[in-house]
């Protein structure tokens, strides 16, 4: 379960950044989570509200905006969709690929008062 | 980050087998403070927006490459063993440790979440060793290194081993620094590992395919693994080893020295 980890290091950087600007808390987090970023949305969600109990989340509404991945061929340049880390390329068949997007695990924006 | 929840209650230790488990004696690392910010500035409470972008691992990432570093500075070669529990990380790292330590200086970083067991194990074989108990955290984060790192002190051109807590999952998103992440499976697992927990082998270097000696007593399909693993990595490398029987060992310690003759000529 590392989840828990993950919204600990989200709370941080709400921390943070809620200092810096001078304000009191969070009303709205929104997060960029990709399909193969290594975590798990229900998890997430099971961690979450004990985790932000008691910080500037607390109160935050939390959007999320999955990212599906995809990733681009190696050998034929192709680009695809890609549900697991192992599938290959549905033109040539090929599994050596870079993946281009599905990785993301960031906070994207933050609205404060 | 904290890796453990609850605030503090449940404290993270680094310590030397034989130390006192004093609280003293313990870094703890609660970095985390859960703190309101009551700013009272009344004039501002309009809604602000802030575009961040910032990746959630950003801090250990940071703190990696600050091991990382400190590593290249004194030309150390750091591996991250991980596996999940029971595939032979210990007996693997105790066998390569008594067979090189009169060659190699060793050091080693044992991750578990409870006990000293691991530790006292690399210690009987006079290797110097710092045990990190996560309490409830499933895996090892770069800011636990950094400080069992300052505990070993370890001398210029030597190797550091840290064995992460025995799991498949976790580990795979926290990069610790280390040079190479060797993945260990052995053959009375599924041969369907690598697709089951595609992240691990995905952003592993080496895998070490263990207790191959069991292999004419079981049904299991080498080929099948590899092939699987190779799905999901296509540069992994391969060495079949038993860590019983010491079958394929040198393989492996042929790797081990080609990496550590690379990390000196740097």
């Amino acid at each position: 379960m590392h989840e828990l980890s993950i919204v600990m290091g989200i709370i941080e950087i709400a921390e943070e950044e809620l200092k810096k600007a001078g304000k009191e808390r969070v009303t709205l987090i929104e997060l960029e989570i990709g399909s193969l970023s290594g975590v798990e949305l229900e998890a997430l969600d099971f961690a979450w509200e004990p985790a932000v109990r008691g910080t500037v989340l607390e109160q935050a509404e939390r959007k999320i905006d999955y990212i599906e991945a995809r990733a681009v061929c190696v050998d034929c340049n192709s680009s695809f969709k890609i549900e697991h880390i192992y599938d290959n390329c549905p033109v040539c068949g090929s599994y050596l690929k870079n993946i281009v997007k599905g990785k993301e695990l960031r906070v994207k924006a933050l609205e404060v008062v | 980050m904290c890796g453990t929840c609850g605030c503090g209650t449940d404290n993270i230790s680094i310590r030397k087998p034989g130390e006192i488990t004093e609280l003293q004696h313990f870094v703890q690392i609660t970095d985390h403070v859960h703190d309101h910010h009551h700013g009272h500035d009344h004039h501002h409470h309009e809604s602000v927006h802030i575009d961040l972008e910032k990746n959630v691992l950003d801090k250990n990432q940071l703190e990696a490459e600050r091991n990382r570093g400190y590593f290249e500075a004194k030309k150390i070669l750091a591996l991250n063993l991980v596996s999940s529990p029971g595939s032979g990380k210990t007996s693997i790292l105790e066998r390569t440790l008594k067979d090189l330590k009169d060659e190699i200086n060793f050091y080693v970083i044992e991750g578990d979440q409870q006990t000293m067991n691991d530790a006292n194990r690399i210690d009987a074989l006079r290797i110097p060793v710092v045990q990190v108990n996560t309490g409830q955290g499933c895996h090892l984060e770069s800011d636990m290194i950094y400080r069992a790192v300052k505990e070993l002190n370890p001398v210029e051109n030597s190797v550091l081993m840290i064995e992460n807590v025995g799991n498949l999952v976790c580990p795979a998103m926290f990069d610790l620094g280390e040079d190479k992440r060797v993945v260990i499976v052995s053959i009375t697992e599924g041969e369907d590992k690598p697709i089951k927990y595609p992240d691990m082998f995905h952003t592993s270097d080496i895998c070490l395919i263990n207790k191959i000696d069991l292999l004419p007593y079981l049904n299991f399909d080498l080929e099948k693994l590899k092939d699987y693993a190779l799905r999901v990595n296509p540069n992994l490398k391969f060495f079949e080893v038993s860590a019983t029987t010491g079958q394929g060992m040198d393989r492996w310690y042929d790797w081990l020295r080609e990496e550590i003759g690379k990390k000196q000529n740097l």
